[in-house]
């Protein structure tokens, strides 16, 4: 078991025929069973043609219908990658992930309102996607870096992200599953979404969470941990030393009006029983100590 | 990206939203013609930059004869105006708006913002015009009303008289400060703001509405369908070393201590800064160089560091992923050599062919110091910045 993916997930790709999604494309298709899973295309004006045996269709709908395919990943560009999230929403599909950096906040907003009462997930954008490792893996990351295991790993960042799964896999720790939920500041799946997941998934036995600076996601989603989370968690938030009112790096990496600073989330997630650690090196020696002693 | 006061009043008015009248001026001469040509006998003289608590500073003069405004002007143009967000370095006064003086019964405030939450924008109104709304915040929350806005009906005309109602203008004004809300809501939409704010808005001695001023800050994923707006940017307000690092698409901050670091991806960029804070030393920026490291790229952020007078070492911190660190390694070492590096670099590389990628830094002449992991590639920085 795992959360989201797993070896029997169809997946479809969303500007597949371009540089980006050429290439992870292919990476994607030569990891675990990647080529199963991958079973569709979606370009439009190119439906007919074929990327490394892979139909592509001219439309979601199209491609859902012909391949079976019910999850979606983009690459597409940035100008029209939220109207490439509507597109798959409107097809019905399950689970959308969007990789796309720099997509218009304004766009993702009108999106996300066209989501409301529909049922398909989005993780992203701004995100590295996800993975249960030695199964599928959806997305930008090395696969070579996880091995197959009980911790999740949720996080806003992508190599930070890398960070964590490479020291625990170091120590010998493998991962259910890695969800990268994105760096933007109006997105899908939230850091609250992904740990309710692990936390009702028998095959997850602990989890990495690893947040940053602005917004108010990890607070939310300590609070609810607080009350509700059966299984030990490990934090660690990016951007102590981070200036306010600079945005660093990822768009939705802000301190603002005195909002979203790291100590104020490290201080509600200690508060709710997760064990955090302040330095970035620790994570995966804080959680091999923590399931030693438990 | 942020714009000048006089450029958001621009905006404004161009949605229905009354400013008093008044135009940017860059010499005293100007300034003295423009209030001329205003007419009447109170005028206000403003520093333009982009930071705020310029009264404070002393950035903002009332002039009540032309020879006043020159006075004013002369005092401000060329002034070092230190703000709260300033820095104490403060920023140089280049631009003035002068403008027609205005009779203010009373201030309010009006701000919106992307509402990472509810996944909308909302509308922040208070009686407490004039103050920052952080402090607002803070101190008397219930003054602050707030209307998280339905992106498919807009705020409607109902939301908009209640919001007035509620800040206290009186009933004669309401017709009016609703035209006023759904103004700057369609600028906000419009041009794809993240942040703007009318601090003050203020009802004036004949009853009318009037914004004082005008703050923007804009999407810069959104810049590429706004020219217009892309045309405000003043080079002058921003960093130099975060401008030049945009041309390359680099994302830079300049932070005041003396350790650079150069890394892949933005969290584990801050979770450098962190690591580096963490074992005594100062970070000196915040670089993430992308997903793909390439030589360019590298050496451009060697350059863009090494102009930092404060620089006394380097940390380049990258997970390879799906790149190999051999060829990661390749471009370090092809940088340091075509920048002539003068301070020590430490590196670590984690990913794909570590150990190769180790190899080449430690054939290449160059007195690279590796470093294991993030842990003993930030205590060796640490060390070598402070010269041990």
């Amino acid at each position: 078991m795992s959360i989201l993916i797993d070896k029997n997930t169809r997946v479809m790709t969303q500007g597949m025929t371009g540089k980006v999604g050429q290439f992870h494309t292919i990476n994607c298709q030569a990891y675990a069973n990647g080529k199963n899973c991958f079973v569709a295309g979606v370009t439009p004006k190119k439906g007919g043609q074929s990327f490394e045996g892979i139909p592509i269709y001219n439309s979601v709908l199209e491609a859902k219908q012909q391949s079976g395919a019910t999850v979606s990943v983009i690459y597409v560009p940035p100008p029209f990658a939220a109207a490439a999230i509507d597109e798959a929403v409107e097809a019905d599909l399950d689970l959308v992930i969007c990789i796309t950096e720099g997509i218009p906040v304004h766009d993702m907003l009108r999106t996300r309102q066209k989501m409301q009462g529909k049922r398909t997930i989005l993780i992203g954008p701004n995100c590295p996607g996800l993975i249960t490792p030695d199964e599928i893996k959806i997305g930008i990351m090395p696969g070579h870096i996880h091995k197959k295991g009980r911790i999740g790993v949720v996080s806003r960042s992508g190599t930070l992200t890398y960070e964590a799964v490479g020291q625990l896999s170091a120590l010998g720790m493998g991962q259910s599953s890695c969800v990268g939920i994105g760096g933007d500041p109006i997105n899908g799946l939230k850091h609250i979404d992904v740990m309710r997941m692990f936390n009702d998934d028998p095959d997850t036995d602990a989890v990495i969470m690893v947040g940053e600076i602005g917004g108010s996601d990890e607070e939310e989603c300590a609070r609810w941990m607080k009350d509700n989370m059966r299984k030990p968690v490990v934090g660690f938030i990016a951007g102590v030393t981070a200036p306010a009112g600079k945005r660093m790096g990822h768009a939705g990496a802000i301190i603002s009006g005195g909002q979203g600073g790291a100590d104020t989330k490290l201080a509600v997630m200690e508060e709710a029983g997760i064990h955090i650690t302040r330095n970035p090196a620790e994570m995966g020696r804080l959680m091999q100590k923590i399931l030693k002693s438990s | 990206m942020k714009i000048h006061e006089y450029q958001g009043k621009e905006i404004l008015r161009q949605f229905g939203v009354p400013t008093p009248r008044g135009k940017p001026c860059f010499s005293v001469d100007e300034a003295v013609a423009v209030a001329t040509e205003l007419g009447g006998n109170v005028w206000v003289v403003k520093a333009q930059i982009h930071a705020g608590g310029r009264g404070k500073g002393g950035g903002v003069k009332v002039a009540r004869s032309l020879v006043e405004v020159k006075e004013a002007a002369q005092q401000i143009l060329g002034m070092q105006l230190v703000t709260h967000q300033t820095g104490a370095a403060g920023q140089t006064v280049r631009r003035l708006l002068v403008e027609e003086g205005a009779h203010i019964v009373k201030e309010f405030y009006l701000g919106m913002v992307v509402d990472r939450s509810s996944q909308r924008v909302a509308l922040l109104a208070s009686s407490e015009g004039g103050m920052e709304i952080e402090e607002v915040a803070a101190h008397q929350p219930e003054k602050i009303h707030t209307v998280r806005i339905d992106p498919v009906t807009g705020l409607t005309d109902a939301e908009g008289a209640q919001v007035a109602r509620d800040i206290g203008l009186p009933e004669s004004a309401v017709a009016e400060t609703v035209t006023i809300l759904q103004g700057l809501y369609r600028a906000f939409v419009e041009k794809d703001a993240m942040l703007a704010e009318i601090n003050p808005l203020i009802l004036t001695g004949d009853g009318r509405v009037v914004a004082l001023d005008a703050k923007f800050n804009f999407d810069s994923n959104a810049l590429y369908r706004h020219p217009e707006v892309v045309a405000y940017r003043d080079l002058d307000e921003e960093d130099p070393a975060e401008v030049e690092a945009s041309a390359f698409d680099l994302s830079y901050i300049s932070l005041d201590g003396d350790i650079g670091c150069l890394v892949n991806g933005a969290g584990l960029a801050m979770a450098t800064m962190d690591i580096i804070k963490l074992y005594g030393g100062n970070p000196a920026n915040f670089l993430d160089v992308g997903g793909g490291a390439t030589t360019e790229k590298v050496t451009e952020a060697f350059k863009l560091m090494l102009k930092n007078p404060n620089l006394k070492a380097i940390l380049v911190n990258i997970f390879g992923g799906i790149m190999k660190c051999d060829v990661i390694a390749e471009g370090v070492v092809a940088a340091a050599r075509q920048v002539h590096l003068t301070v020590p670099l430490v590196v670590r590389l984690e990913g794909t062919n570590v150990a190769l990628g180790k190899q080449i830094l430690a054939e290449s002449g160059l007195p690279i110091i590796s470093g294991d992991e993030m842990a003993d590639a930030a205590q060796k920085v640490v060390a070598a910045a402070r010269g041990v």
